[in-house]
């Protein structure tokens, strides 16, 4: 694997995460379906996917860790090291760039002190383009993990940057249901 | 005349206060036209889907009840329902709305469906990015389930069928229906070649599978409901229902219009419901169907015959927003998503933002399409950085015209159409862009690429 092994030893899964491997696995005819489905379920867990986890997959869903290797490359939701605290993706594609995304990038790297492609220094944004997310008539938008924001300008910018830090110091980020008719709810 | 919207799919999720639960989508009529198809007989359904005149609306607008007739139900394989709601065709955005505002309405379009065609096991594969999206349908689907709408014994009939939401890894090929089973398969989204690999034969686990947007399904529901004779009213013959058209890009006014199929042209789509051009602004051309969709100029004329015979002579704006009147134009209703682009588009930025789009897509199984996709991204990066040639413009269609029909998905089409259709209306742009770069002069502000 050319990909480099994070510096420190990922911490184990956690027993929750272990837990419903199973049920999920017994969701299909075929066990090799639920490949996707635990990837994801590792990736939420720790937040990348380690060679460990791909033998752990692979045994549960009877493959061999190549193969569960072939789909961690294949998708490009899937990551084999760790990333920022917040993980900002702009949408790069013809509808959100036609208002502005590309401007809005380079106006995201300067607040988040962070370069595309990047990690900020002090770890908290991981900052990257991502392809059309389904949300062309509100763009540019920012998909935050897994949340979606709309009408992102690029004179927003600053602002935008604000409202992220913001999320850094609240306990409860990720944890609270959408409301319905929000921006959140809809991503 | 003015056009006005005729919401179908979303009547109820455009009303105030109308929510995702069960108890919301029962007081709106819900699960009325499930109880109706499993009072029919299985082929009883699919003939009034036939009837219907349905097509497909995931972007190549196959007739759904023909579809479900190529079946293959005499293997004695399990026969399986998959919709495809990986949504990632740029440009659209509708099954989004459904997905996250009226989950039932698509569900039960998904139970009748797998009554119709007997299928006692569903996946909704959802883009991976739709985290919340995918919980809001395991609820929805949890819901159903207690009220005997899906799951076991389905209201009592002694049919079941089980429904599982499936996320995807943020794939565009996985959009494509062979593509998506290897994906629920759990391997690399490789498309499959056809013959052999036609899915109503050889699908999901070799087995009979059949393959229906997500917007289809909510499309199927409303057939039950009118009933196929009725249902076919709706539009025009040949393209019977509702349109949802996700407008995007350079207008005044964005957004999704549910059009009757026919009822409204192109220029009432961006003049009446668009609001027309943002101010001081005038449109210079709309990629209609979605990105892969050949674009379309202001400013040119089409004339030729449609399949009724019908001649027409038509300018972009005159277009009706049907499947056939748009295909006579050369282009295709696709997924309704529609980009405009106005003045202040440098053209050459918005193929080349398109290329990278394809490029960074392409599984990389077929030649023509892995290397050509790469290189048309890059030749046409490279006219946006000054290192372009005049040479060059001629370069991206030979590029494109070895790709397209040469591949085992529909990728490669989605790759070279962008490009054989943009060079030819815009070749006189592009040259003068590659001039002004070598020249030094003043570029246009809008950055897409």
């Amino acid at each position: 694997m050319h990909e480099t092994s994070p510096s420190a030893p990922a911490r184990a899964l956690t027993p929750e995460t272990l837990a419903k491997a199973p049920a999920i696995v017994g969701l299909y005819p075929q066990k090799r379906s639920a490949t996707m489905p635990l990837l994801h379920l590792v990736q939420e867990d720790r937040g990348y996917i380690t060679q460990e986890d791909m033998t752990w997959v692979a045994e549960l869903v009877g493959v061999t860790p190549m193969q569960v290797l072939e789909v961690v490359t294949f998708y490009p939701m899937y990551r084999q090291s760790p990333i920022g605290r917040r993980h900002v993706r702009v949408c790069r594609t013809l509808s959100c760039a036609l208002r502005g995304s590309y401007a809005l990038m380079s106006e995201l790297e300067k607040s988040l002190n962070c370069a595309r492609g990047e990690t900020s220094p002090d770890g908290n944004f991981t900052l990257g383009f991502v392809e059309c997310v389904a949300d062309c008539g509100c763009g540019p938008v920012v998909h935050v993990d897994g949340s979606m924001h709309e009408n992102v300008k690029p004179e927003d910018a600053a602002a935008f940057t604000q409202k992220l830090k913001a999320t850094l110091t609240d306990p409860t980020y990720g944890q609270k249901t959408p409301v319905p008719g929000t921006p959140e709810w809809n991503g | 005349m003015s056009a006005v919207e005729r919401p179908l799919i979303y009547a109820n999720l455009r009303k105030p206060g109308y929510t995702v639960d069960i108890d919301c989508y029962q007081k709106h009529g819900g699960y009325e036209a499930l109880k109706k198809a499993v009072a029919m007989k299985p082929e009883e359904v699919c003939k009034e889907v036939e009837t219907s005149g349905l097509r497909g609306r995931g972007g190549a607008g196959f007739p759904t009840g023909m579809k479900w007739k190529f079946l293959d139900r005499k293997s004695g394989k399990p026969i399986y329902l998959v919709v495809n709601a990986d949504e990632s065709e740029p440009g659209t955005y509708k099954d989004r709305q459904i997905i996250y505002q009226d989950p039932h309405q698509m569900l039960e379009g998904i139970a009748i469906t797998a009554w119709a065609i007997q299928a006692k096991q569903a996946f909704i594969y959802i883009r991976g990015e739709f985290i919340h999206g995918a919980k809001i349908l395991e609820n929805a689907i949890a819901e159903a389930k207690a009220k005997g709408y899906l799951g076991q014994n389905i209201l009592g009939s002694g049919y079941s069928c089980e429904v599982v939401v499936h996320r995807g890894g943020g794939c565009y090929v996985c959009g494509e229906e062979t593509g998506l089973i290897e994906s629920l398969e759990g391997k690399r989204g490789y498309p499959r070649i056809k013959p052999p690999y036609f899915p109503a034969v050889l699908g999901l686990y070799n087995c009979p599978t059949i393959v229906n947007n997500a917007e289809t399904m909510a499309q199927v529901k409303h057939v039950l409901a009118f009933g196929g004779a009725e249902f076919a009213k709706i539009g025009i013959p040949g393209d019977s229902g509702t349109h949802i058209w996700c407008v995007s890009g350079l207008v005044k006014r964005p957004g999704l219009y549910e059009i009757e199929a026919g009822k409204a042209t192109f220029g009432q789509l961006l003049y009446d419901f668009c609001g027309g051009p943002l101010d001081g602004r005038t449109f210079k051309a709309i990629i209609p169907g979605g990105s892969s969709t050949k674009i379309l100029k202001i400013g040119e004329r089409f004339k030729g015959k449609l399949p009724n015979g019908q001649e027409f002579d038509w300018a972009v704006e005159d277009i009706p927003l049907d499947s056939n009147s748009i295909a006579a134009c050369g282009t295709g209703l696709g997924t309704g998503g529609t980009i405009v682009l106005d003045d202040s588009v440098e053209m050459i930025q918005a193929l080349s933002n398109l290329n990278a789009f394809y490029a960074h897509e392409t599984c990389g199984q077929c030649t023509p399409c892995r290397e050509g996709s790469l290189w048309l991204s890059r030749v046409s990066k490279r006219i946006t950085t000054g290192g372009g040639q005049e040479s060059d413009v001629p370069l991206l269609l030979d590029i494109a015209n070895q790709v397209a029909g040469r591949t085992i998905c529909a990728h490669g089409e989605a790759v070279a159409w962008p490009v054989q259709s943009a060079v030819p209306k815009f070749k006189d742009e592009y040259v003068e862009s590659i001039r002004k770069r070598v020249k030094g002069e003043d570029l246009p502000k809008l950055k897409l690429i």
